[in-house]
């Protein structure tokens, strides 16, 4: 009995205590953004910085940090450089746990503790507007009768879209040429201009080409069709794309999430009070407009649902690395 | 005709007070981060974008852009007075701004480039208001060989008709070559050249280079001259900046091939920066005979600045058209456009008008005002030139490393700087010509990745630089740009050994 009420003191302590010295930052929190100015991810950490000054969700005030050198690495070996420095925050996507996979980096993911996913964005087939492809399948086949002569676009080396050209080629048994370029947009006027087949571009940096007619999606790699919206062109939305998996390629869920994360060794309190901040900021109607406008799906995740989400995300992509032989040792 | 209502109701847009004290507060601000070096347009429309967010997109862009606008302004001033360009695309203008400054005629060197600049973007504008629509289209024409093609005719322009030894023109420009491969390759995503450095990962800056040639270079010459500056008495006169401007019409017909220039690598989008480059490579093969370029002619500053503004003003095109930014600022700006839940686009110019002609309206007025604005600060800035060495010679280094800094928040950089410093002394005093190098770090990583491209395109075949008209075309000029004058001297060179030998 007696055990158990000095245990129960002890707990009573570590609770007031835990209370008392509620992490709060101590200095102006340093967001350190994966990729150069103006990119998506950039983008995501500006809107977030945004909502949280205009709602005062934070005492301190917070510094946009551009890292995006060698893909986004730069941002992480920050992180691995600044080990327990918990007024740092760092915002990026899959790359941070995918990247040390295909590039021999000074940083594994030893080195990040992860705070919360914020918002999916959505991975599609899009085909220039008067393309002879309908479907999914159209496109498979050419590529079936003519290996190696289509040829897809997409957004970087090894990296999210390039991935899902590999998955592709894997699950058809096609074989299609992939053309890296440096961004979104430029990969999209690739498309538009006919100097490519079709590319895999997220919903926003294809939206304006798609207004216009330039190009069409022809599905998305989600297990359910997007969320309704006004229509783009010619009377389709969103809602109205198939999913690729009910349309002939086997691929039943391909996202990309909006991650932040912390510097190892940062005090489980901090990671809490800034996952709490985050899980605030994914309720205003601000980051609903956010997401609506950028077509991402939104889902908040933290804690162990976040860290399985890793695993799993991880494991599918490091299965394509091999395949491809991309790993390095 | 259309557009021309359009325009209309865009300056009824723009013309309001508050607008209006938007764009002179643009500029200003625009001024200072050009005139710091490394602190550039990119990085302050980056800072200004969170204060945008509770704007309506017009003032914000209107913010944005006369920003922009003032950093090209800007940009110019340190690449005249201290042979430090505070903006990549103002490199080209210290060729010839610096050495007209130095000998006495800062006044005339900075009015020539502020009202060449400002006849540029007045150019550019112009063909944005007239050709949105056709030019949009023609840009997406462009694919992996048309680009290549493109870099390559800046690099024939340039390097065509070089004044230094062809083989220390080589040297210079493969190692700028060596130099933009470091760091990750966007082709097949693997590091080159970072020897497990992590500073080197985003590779070698190409500010931070040229901060440390050119400014840090600089001062260690003059430091070796004796500690004086060079041609001190810099005569003042208000009246100078008149007579400058009665001077621009000598030069219209390189004013006109600089817009040319210009307005196509904007639309393209090769950007400003090979803009500048190529124009001034263009100007000097194309110039009356005269003094001798890089050493204070004023085409060489009037070539560079029109075309850089025309370039800038031209690459709003593409980036509201197609979503494809040609120069860094405008990334960041598209990345605020984002935010503001405007969509980039073929459509943006039907489903936003009052936008889209708003900014285009500000374009016209921000620039007028920007012209004004710095030609009222050359006294200052001419004076600036006066001051003894002993006290400005300090504040430079202070201002370079500082630039340097600000470019990525990195202390290696300072080390970089450094290091190019010395290699520009040394490059000086053995007379290696260091403008290739520069070209070849700015085009080299583009130029390499889009040949790269071409080449999985066409399965490894060249003949894909010679498939269509457009990219046939603009192969052969290149090459006719590299190889006529070299001929051409080369025919010289026989004739005058003959005429040696019937003399013996």
């Amino acid at each position: 009995m007696k055990k158990l009420s000095v245990g129960l003191t002890f707990a009573a302590a570590v609770v007031l205590a835990g209370q008392a010295l509620a992490f709060e930052p101590t200095r102006p929190v340093e967001f350190v953004v994966a990729s150069g100015p103006g990119g998506g991810t950039d983008n995501f950490a500006r809107t977030i910085q945004s909502i949280i000054a205009k709602h005062k969700l934070m005492e301190k005030s917070m510094v946009v940090l551009n890292k995006g050198g060698g893909s986004g690495a730069e941002a992480f070996l920050y992180a691995r450089k600044n080990e327990g420095d918990p007024n740092k925050l760092y915002f990026g996507t899959n790359n941070a746990y995918l990247l040390p996979h295909v590039a021999k980096l000074a940083y594994s993911m030893e080195d990040l503790r992860p705070v919360a996913a914020l918002a999916f964005d959505e991975f599609l087939i899009w085909v220039k507007g008067d393309s002879e492809y309908a479907t999914p399948t159209d496109l498979i086949e050419a590529a079936k009768a003519a290996p190696n002569k289509l040829s897809f676009a997409g957004s970087q080396s090894k990296d999210t879209d390039e991935t899902l050209v590999a998955l592709i080629e894997q699950t058809t048994g096609t074989n299609f040429k992939y053309l890296p370029f440096n961004g979104g947009g430029e990969v999209g006027v690739q498309l538009a201009g006919g100097h490519v087949a079709a590319n895999v571009n997220n919903p926003n940096e294809n939206v304006g080409q798609w207004q216009a007619g330039a190009i069409k999606p022809l599905c998305v790699f989600s297990d359910k069709p997007m969320a309704k919206s006004d229509p783009v062109h010619d009377g389709k939305g969103w809602g109205d794309i198939p999913t690729c998996a009910s349309s002939g390629v086997n691929i039943p869920s391909y996202k990309m999430p909006r991650t932040v994360w912390t510097a190892a060794g940062t005090p489980d309190d901090a990671v809490a009070y800034y996952s709490d901040v985050l899980k605030r900021v994914s309720e205003t109607p601000e980051w609903a407009d956010y997401i609506r406008k950028t077509s991402q799906t939104g889902d908040f995740m933290s804690g162990q649902k976040l860290q399985d989400f890793i695993v799993t995300s991880e494991k599918n992509a490091v299965g394509v690395f091999e395949a491809e032989g991309w790993l390095v040792k | 005709m259309e557009n021309f209502e359009l325009l209309m109701g865009g300056f009824a847009t723009a013309l309001t007070p508050m607008h209006i004290t938007l764009m002179i507060v643009g500029v200003l601000l625009g001024l200072i981060v050009g005139v710091l070096p490394g602190l550039g347009a990119p990085n302050g429309v980056s800072l200004l974008i969170p204060l945008t967010f509770t704007m309506d997109p017009v003032s914000a862009i209107i913010l944005l852009a006369s920003m922009y606008w003032g950093a090209l302004f800007g940009g110019s001033t340190t690449s005249i007075l201290f042979n430090i360009p505070g903006e990549p695309s103002s490199v080209a203008t210290t060729f010839d701004g610096y050495p007209m400054a130095r000998s006495g005629q800062s006044t005339r060197a900075l009015t020539l480039a502020f009202m060449s600049a400002g006849i540029g973007a007045f150019v550019g504008i112009v063909v944005i208001t007239l050709l949105s629509t056709w030019a949009a289209r023609f840009a997406l024409r462009f694919g992996a060989a048309e680009y290549f093609a493109v870099y390559f005719l800046a690099f024939c322009a340039f390097v065509g008709m070089g004044s230094a030894s062809p083989i220390k023109t080589a040297v210079s420009l493969s190692l700028g070559l060596l130099l933009s491969t470091v760091g990750m390759d966007t082709v097949t995503g693997s590091l080159r050249l970072t020897f497990g450095i992590e500073a080197l990962l985003s590779g070698v800056s190409f500010l931070v280079v040229v901060i440390g040639l050119f400014g840090i270079g600089e001062l260690l010459a003059t430091v070796q001259d004796g500690l004086k500056f060079r041609g001190v008495a810099s005569r003042i006169d208000p009246r100078d900046v008149f007579k400058t401007m009665l001077e621009l019409p000598k030069y219209f017909t390189t004013i006109v091939r600089s817009s040319a220039v210009g307005i196509w690598m904007g639309i393209t989008p090769g950007g400003p920066t090979a803009a500048s480059f190529m124009s001034y490579g263009l100007a000097r093969q194309w110039s009356k005979p005269g003094e001798k370029f890089g050493t204070g002619r004023p085409e060489g500053i009037v070539a560079p600045e029109t075309a850089d503004h025309s370039a800038g003003t031209c690459a709003m095109l593409p980036m509201l058209a197609l979503g494809v930014p040609s120069s860094a600022t405008a990334a960041v700006m598209m990345g605020g456009l984002m935010i503001w839940g405007l969509t980039p686009g073929p459509m943006l110019f039907t489903t936003q008008p009052d936008f889209v002609w708003g900014l285009i309206a500000s374009m016209y007025i921000s620039n007028f005002v920007g012209v004004i604005l710095v030609l009222l600060t050359v006294p200052f800035f001419a004076a600036l030139l006066r001051i003894p060495f002993s006290i400005i010679g300090p504040m430079i280094v202070a201002i370079c490393f500082v630039g340097a800094y600000t470019v990525a928040n990195s202390t290696s950089d300072l080390w970089l700087v450094l290091i190019f410093g010395v290699v520009g002394f040394v490059f000086n005093k053995l007379e290696f010509p260091l403008a290739p190098l520069v070209l070849a770090m700015v085009l080299g990583s583009k130029a390499e990745s889009s040949f790269h491209q071409s080449m999985i395109a066409s399965d490894g075949s060249l003949g894909i630089f010679f498939s269509n008209y457009l990219v046939g075309s603009i192969m052969t000029v290149a090459l006719a740009l590299l190889i006529i004058p070299q001929s051409l001297k080369f025919i010289k060179y026989l004739r005058s050994h003959k005429n040696v030998d019937a003399a013996a």
